[in-house]
């Protein structure tokens, strides 16, 4: 016992005495005041959403509730018909997340792994489409959703996840697809299986990882949307979570306590998510970053 | 579907070039080749029809409408070019929504890349905790865009807001933040700091990449950090530089929510983003065709400038040779 201190004590003064110890504590000291920082405008959120109205505006401001107003959630919750809007939200986030993985996999399967003439010409028009600005295709496609008929529905929010528009899911899949061994599916095809029967059974469950990076990002991606719900919803008995939180903004700008409480409301969910998943989070980013 | 029923399945590996493929002739070509070419259409089909009702057609159809008078009432008229006459000519806040857009992303583009960069090099440091603070500068890039301008409209109130609260506290006088014409854009590129996140992993993973063999050599050498970060760092890190730079320049220019929801484009016009510019024309005035011409102005912006960044890339980005 006593020599492995003595050993540790040695250890630690080398260390010590290491050149970039120094410029290691200094960025330790950065990371804590960084981290602070990037924490505060969340710790205002909360700590404004547990006030009494009389106490949020005092000057200088205070940053522990006294008495914590729990009731701010109740009462913001029922001041704007919240269940309803979470209901919608599930409406449209539901279908997006299925019509995503149904599309985007069919289709990074069919480029990563079949051949087929034109298919690298193919995806590099559609990964063209990524630089497309959105709002160049917003008004064409509102007026022709609304000559068919389908302003007001959530139609127009569902639709384009079927079709596989958001290519960079494709992208994702098509990358995780790639880097399955060829030998599988060359097995499996000697053993008389089927493309579809390759694809359901040895492809799909290999890529559990980058699947659920998908439905992960997709299903933030419409809950989070904010400008599909406002161009193509209007009656606000179907307005999404998102949207219903941005018409609370101009109603009630005056109790900043009870929007805080919604606005956390909304954040709790994508905070919890983001715990669990974390770690695919981080590797779908460095993925569009480095590789293709 | 025409091979569907077929029983065969699917070489993916390359085929000897004797059958098929010297021969080219489709009735030639193996019904297993064929029903490979059947399946993938078929897999692909919903992508591409989505590509082309989606994106190809809403394209044209838009350059269509951004030469009509197209509104919510009438029929709309053929006008030609006139709309985009009138934008540059008879359009004052067009060119008041650009300048605000473009200094906009001037100054947020490089400020949220050198603060992502920044927070990169700090987690590329062996220090205990990485996680965590991995954790923590990420956590406000996944806030909903609606949350976090309600929480930042808070922030930048100027009499209860937490800015202003923090500068009293030091007896700096009270600012107007986004409810000032000079200070919005400033006081929305800091906002835009908060959400470095993805960018600051994306560069993280780039550091990781620069061989730890160039900054043993450069110790052996004597370099300071600073050389080391300018000669090694920097010059490797130029293809993740791009990348952030082009993923970022677009999305700044598209810059929407925060402008509807925290200032109405105000004061004084001095936050009239070009695309909150474009949905009023379209969705509050009901100019169709106007608010097309506007969207094909910042579609061939957006694309002169990514076109230009490509191609002066050659003369800064350094691509390593080899291993890619």
């Amino acid at each position: 016992m006593s020599a492995m201190e003595h050993d540790t004590s040695i250890g630690d003064t080398l260390i010590r005495n290491a050149p970039g110890v120094n410029k290691r504590r200094l960025a330790f000291l950065l990371c804590v005041l960084l981290s602070v920082a990037m924490i505060l405008p969340l710790a205002w959120l909360a700590r404004s959403s547990l006030m009494e109205m009389g106490q949020i505006f005092i000057f200088p401001p205070e940053w522990i509730p006294n008495p914590f107003a729990w009731h701010n959630y109740p009462d913001a919750l029922t001041t704007i018909p919240f269940f309803l809007y979470l209901w919608n939200s599930a409406l449209v986030v539901v279908p997006t997340i299925l019509g995503t993985l149904f599309s985007c996999s069919l289709a990074a399967y069919a480029f990563a792994r079949l051949r087929w003439p034109f298919r690298d010409q193919i995806f590099a028009v559609l990964m063209a489409t990524l630089m497309l600005p959105y709002v160049i295709t917003l008004i064409p496609t509102f007026l022709i959703w609304s000559g068919l008929g389908f302003v007001d529905t959530y139609v127009p929010l569902i639709v384009p996840h079927w079709l596989g528009t958001n290519v960079f899911y494709i992208f994702l899949l098509r990358q995780f697809f790639k880097a399955l061994p060829k030998e599988l599916d060359e097995a499996a095809t000697i053993d008389g299986a089927h493309i579809v029967q390759v694809f359901w059974y040895i492809v799909l469950p290999l890529s559990r990882p980058a699947l659920l990076v998908v439905a992960i990002l997709s299903g933030l991606g419409a809950w989070n949307d904010f400008v599909d719900p406002l161009v193509y919803i209007n009656s606000s008995e179907k307005y999404t979570v998102a949207l219903g939180l941005s018409q609370f903004v101009g109603l009630y700008t005056s109790q900043w306590s009870l929007l805080m409480a919604a606005a956390t409301v909304v954040i709790i969910p994508v905070i919890i998510v983001f715990f669990f998943t974390q770690r695919y989070f981080m590797t779908s980013i460095t993925m569009t970053g480095l590789k293709g | 579907m025409t091979n569907s029923s077929s029983p065969d399945g699917v070489m993916l590996t390359e085929r000897p070039s004797g059958r098929s493929a010297t021969t080219g002739a489709r009735a030639r070509m193996s019904p297993r080749r064929r029903s490979e070419i059947t399946w993938a259409l078929t897999f692909v089909a919903p992508a591409v029809l989505g590509f082309v009702l989606l994106k190809a057609m809403p394209i044209l159809f838009s350059l269509y409408i951004a030469m009509t008078d197209w509104s919510a009432v009438g029929n709309a008229h053929w006008v030609g070019l006139d709309n985009f006459e009138k934008m540059l000519f008879a359009d004052p806040l067009f060119w008041r929504s650009l300048e605000v857009t473009a200094y906009y992303t001037l100054v947020s583009v490089p400020a949220s890349m050198a603060f992502a960069f920044f927070l990169a090099t700090l987690l590329n440091q062996r220090i205990p905790g990485l996680g965590i603070f991995r954790t923590i500068f990420y956590i406000p890039s996944i806030v909903p865009i609606i949350a976090s301008t309600v929480i930042w409209l808070w922030m930048f109130n100027p009499d209860f807001g937490l800015f202003n609260s923090v500068l009293g506290a030091f007896g700096i006088p009270k600012m107007q933040y986004i409810f000032s014409e000079e200070q919005v854009v400033p006081s929305l590129v800091f906002m835009s700091i908060w959400g470095v996140g993805p960018m600051m992993i994306i560069f993280l993973a780039g550091l990781q990449e620069v061989p730890k063999e160039l900054y043993e050599a450069a110790d052996i050498d004597g370099s300071n950090a600073w050389h080391k970060l300018v000669h090694i760092t920097l010059p490797m890190m130029t293809p993740t530089i791009l990348f952030n730079l082009m993923i970022s320049m677009v999305a700044a220019f598209q810059t929407f929510v925060q402008p509807f929801i925290m200032t109405n484009g105000g004061p004084n016009n001095g936050s009239l983003f070009f695309v909150f510019w474009i949905y009023r024309k379209a969705f509050q005035d009901s100019q169709m065709g106007y608010a097309s011409a506007l969207a094909w102005a910042l579609f061939i912006i957006i694309s002169v400038l990514s076109y230009l960044i490509f191609r002066t890339s050659n003369r800064w980005v350094f691509y390593r040779g080899g291993d890619n």
